[in-house]
């Protein structure tokens, strides 16, 4: 380990012919038509194998993929409750650990913890931090669709301003969120994990390529991927629509994608010329109620980020909004 | 004069709390996952010291809370390791959404309860409060009264709990500084002979790629009952196992406690009922007030869930009048002692015909010396031809 040259990581993942055929999520679950997380979880689970053991937050995923006696998880998984993803994943992970050094298991397992924005940005946050700090080898995967949807749309700490929700509704007083988006990548990255990531279920291919990456880094300690995960439901947008409201939120640089590799780092889609914010929030029924001025000032909050990735980056990898 | 099989060692002085981290050790425990909390932390700090010095190859997940602690054992037992926490008052009642997660999956895991008062107002002294609040989470519980006693549970208890036929989580109670701070001689077994005791069952159940298995399911009303009703057949199999488990521990090392005890119970007219440190100070007096005249017994109460109605019935089947002495409140309750509830309960339900005097002491660790506990003993025998209907809240300021 000490002194000795790291191994550099290379995808087997080249194009989408070589993402295995074997099925490890299955369907017949409950997911809402148009729900992208299912598809997140067959490439996610395709990507981590069969030697992988799932560790489930409470949540839209949780319930839907497992109403007893059916389930849709062909690996090991376990469900224990809503604030405690990163404490059971470490759980797992030290008694894989201490197993193995004692004989018992003869073989690698890799642990992922798979958890909404509810169960990582708010009420898991404090065992997703313990589970970081204390170094457990844990692939953990934020599933993030921007409210308690699985309760029936209220706010989290990742509704993003603006947002109608059940609990911030669109009144003569409340326009929907006042607040922004929590930075849950910065809280992240603050535990200084050897890998995070941004991803979206719109660009496959960069997807699954942070998967395995991520995987491939859980050998020196946690990493991280978050996604974002348009909810036909909750956001109130046609079903058919869920991969271009995705898109939309790459191509508008509302949502950057990004990864944070041993500290570099590096924009993994650059979108050359952005499309306005508005393009995206118009499919929406969330932002129905935005007049001219708040989208015109959702547009301003977007290029002082964009600003700040380019800065990061060194390089424009975001270009302006196309006229 | 040794039994069969007792195992011959020096005793050495320990504190319940050490006695406890000595199980663990000789357990050979895969994982420890803990937070500190007064007066249950010296548990885990000497099993930290087992692990770094090499005595015990275990993980220690140094968890940021006891929620997480209990979530982390939980995992682990799950993914086929034998684990442990520790934990007390605050920290109990912390976990508890979490304990009915543990024996609703049907996990086996061990956990110490070094019991202390809840807050508010704060108080890091003992009574049962925590432990009362935990007792309908589904868990198996035995008090325990010295530190060889919890030294002998803890390996019972993993023998339980991993029982196939069982499958239930077992917590091991015992006061708070009076135990978990106090010094006893205490006698251990060794590896070779917990490990032949109370050998590794591994959750049959595990979280394993090439058998896998999906735990934690949403249940619907069509098939939740049928998993509950699943716990309470598993508690009536613990019961037998547990008194199973004491007859072999007893076979093996000379030690036995029965799922019960009645102490001076031949001959007595009259009975108090108590657990952990008040049973054991209640021994210590009990011959002297023989001697005055007082012919009480104690019954102690070891294993509490599940009831253990047959000893119970058997014990008080001569008696004429039986104090239980609580150390907690169920505010606003029938008997604000919640032990006294129970026992009026098992008193209806088995048709028993003893005068039941509920007695509430030592919330707080408020002080209770010798004089107090024959003052107890003199209730038990007055209430032989006197009914005390209200409970009595002993040694409070009115």
């Amino acid at each position: 380990m000490m002194g000795s040259q790291p191994e550099r990581f290379k995808s087997k993942f080249r194009g989408i012919l070589d993402i295995p055929r074997e099925e490890r999520f299955v369907s017949g679950h409950r997911l809402c038509a148009g729900c992208p997380v299912g598809t997140v979880m067959r490439m996610l689970t395709k990507v981590a194998g069969k030697d992988s053991i799932i560790v489930n937050g409470t949540g839209c995923l949780e319930v839907s993929s497992t109403p007893y006696p059916y389930t849709s998880w062909m690996n090991p998984w376990i469900h224990v409750a809503f604030e405690n993803t990163g404490a059971v994943a470490s759980g797992v992970e030290a008694a894989l650990k201490v197993l193995k050094a004692k004989g018992v298991l003869g073989k690698d397992v890799k642990v992922v913890a798979v958890a909404g924005d509810g169960g990582t940005f708010d009420i898991g946050l404090q065992s997703l931090s313990g589970m970081l700090e204390r170094g457990h080898k844990v692939m953990y995967v934020l599933y993030d669709n921007e409210a308690y949807m699985n309760t029936g749309i209220q706010r989290s700490g990742a509704t993003p301003w603006g947002a109608w929700t059940t609990t911030t509704p669109v009144g003569k007083k409340w326009k929907g969120e006042w607040r922004w988006k929590k930075d849950i990548m910065g809280i992240v990255l603050a535990h200084r994990v050897p890998y995070a990531a941004t991803a979206s279920p719109s660009h496959p291919m960069d997807m699954i390529r942070k998967f395995e990456k991520a995987l491939y880094y859980t050998r020196e300690g946690p990493t991280f991927v978050h996604v974002l995960i348009p909810c036909t439901t909750g956001w109130r947008f046609d079903p058919a629509l869920s991969i271009k409201v995705a898109r939309l939120a790459v191509e508008t640089g509302i949502w950057v994608l990004y990864e944070v590799e041993k500290g570099k780092f590096r924009v993994t889609h650059k979108v050359r010329k952005r499309k306005p914010v508005r393009e995206y929030l118009k499919l929406q029924g969330r932002f129905r109620h935005l007049t001219d001025d708040d989208i015109e000032y959702i547009q301003k909050i977007v290029d002082e980020e964009v600003d700040r990735i380019n800065k990061m980056a060194g390089e424009e990898v975001i270009g302006p909004v196309e006229a | 004069m040794a039994a069969r099989g007792e195992v011959r060692a020096r005793p050495k002085p320990m504190s319940t709390n050490s006695a406890v981290a000595a199980a663990v050790k000789d357990l050979d425990v895969d994982v420890v996952s803990a937070y500190p909390i007064t007066p249950q932390t010296t548990v885990v700090e000497k099993i930290a010291e087992y692990i770094a010095n090499g005595e015990l190859e275990a993980e220690m997940i140094h968890v940021e809370s006891e929620h997480s602690a209990l979530s982390a054992a939980l995992a682990a037992a799950a993914t086929g390791a034998r684990a442990f926490t520790a934990t007390a008052s605050q920290g109990l009642a912390l976990m508890h959404e979490i304990l009915h997660i543990v024996s609703g999956l049907r996990v086996p895991l061990v956990m110490s309860i070094a019991m202390r008062a809840l807050s508010a107002p704060i108080s890091i002294w003992n009574d049962h409060s925590d432990l009362m609040n935990a007792r309908d989470s589904g868990w198996v519980i035995y008090f325990v009264h010295t530190a060889q006693e919890a030294y002998d549970t803890i390996l019972q208890a993993y023998r339980v709990a991993e029982d196939p036929e069982v499958l239930l989580p077992v917590m091991v109670a015992y006061d708070g500084f009076v135990m978990s701070h106090t010094v006893e001689p205490v006698v251990t077994v060794g590896r070779e002979n917990a490990l032949s005791y109370a050998p590794k069952r591994p959750f049959p159940y595990k979280l394993d790629p090439d058998n896998p298995v999906t735990m934690g399911t949403l249940a619907g009303p069509e098939w939740y009952y049928e998993f509950k009703y699943q716990q309470v057949q598993a508690m009536a199999k613990a019961l037998e196992k547990a008194r199973e488990a004491d007859r072999e521990f007893e076979r093996r090392f000379g030690r036995g406690y029965g799922v019960m005890e009645c102490f001076m119970c031949e001959g007595a007219e009259a009975l108090v009922m108590a657990t952990s440190s008040y049973a054991t100070t209640l021994k210590a007096i009990l011959p002297e007030m023989w001697r005055q005249g007082f012919k009480v017994g104690l019954l102690r109460l070891r294993l509490y869930r599940p009831f253990p109605i047959r000893e119970f019935t058997e014990y008080t089947s001569n008696a004429s009048s039986l104090v239980v002495v609580d150390r907690s409140i169920s505010f606003g309750a029938p008997y604000q002692g919640p032990l006294a509830s129970e026992v009026a309960s098992v008193k209806v339900k088995e048709g028993l015909d003893f005068n039941l005097v509920s007695v509430v002491a030592g919330i707080g660790q408020r002080k209770m010396e010798e004089e107090d506990f024959k003052a107890l003993v003199r209730l038990a025998w007055e209430a032989r031809s006197r009914k005390y209907p209200e409970t009595i809240f002993y040694g409070v300021r009115e």
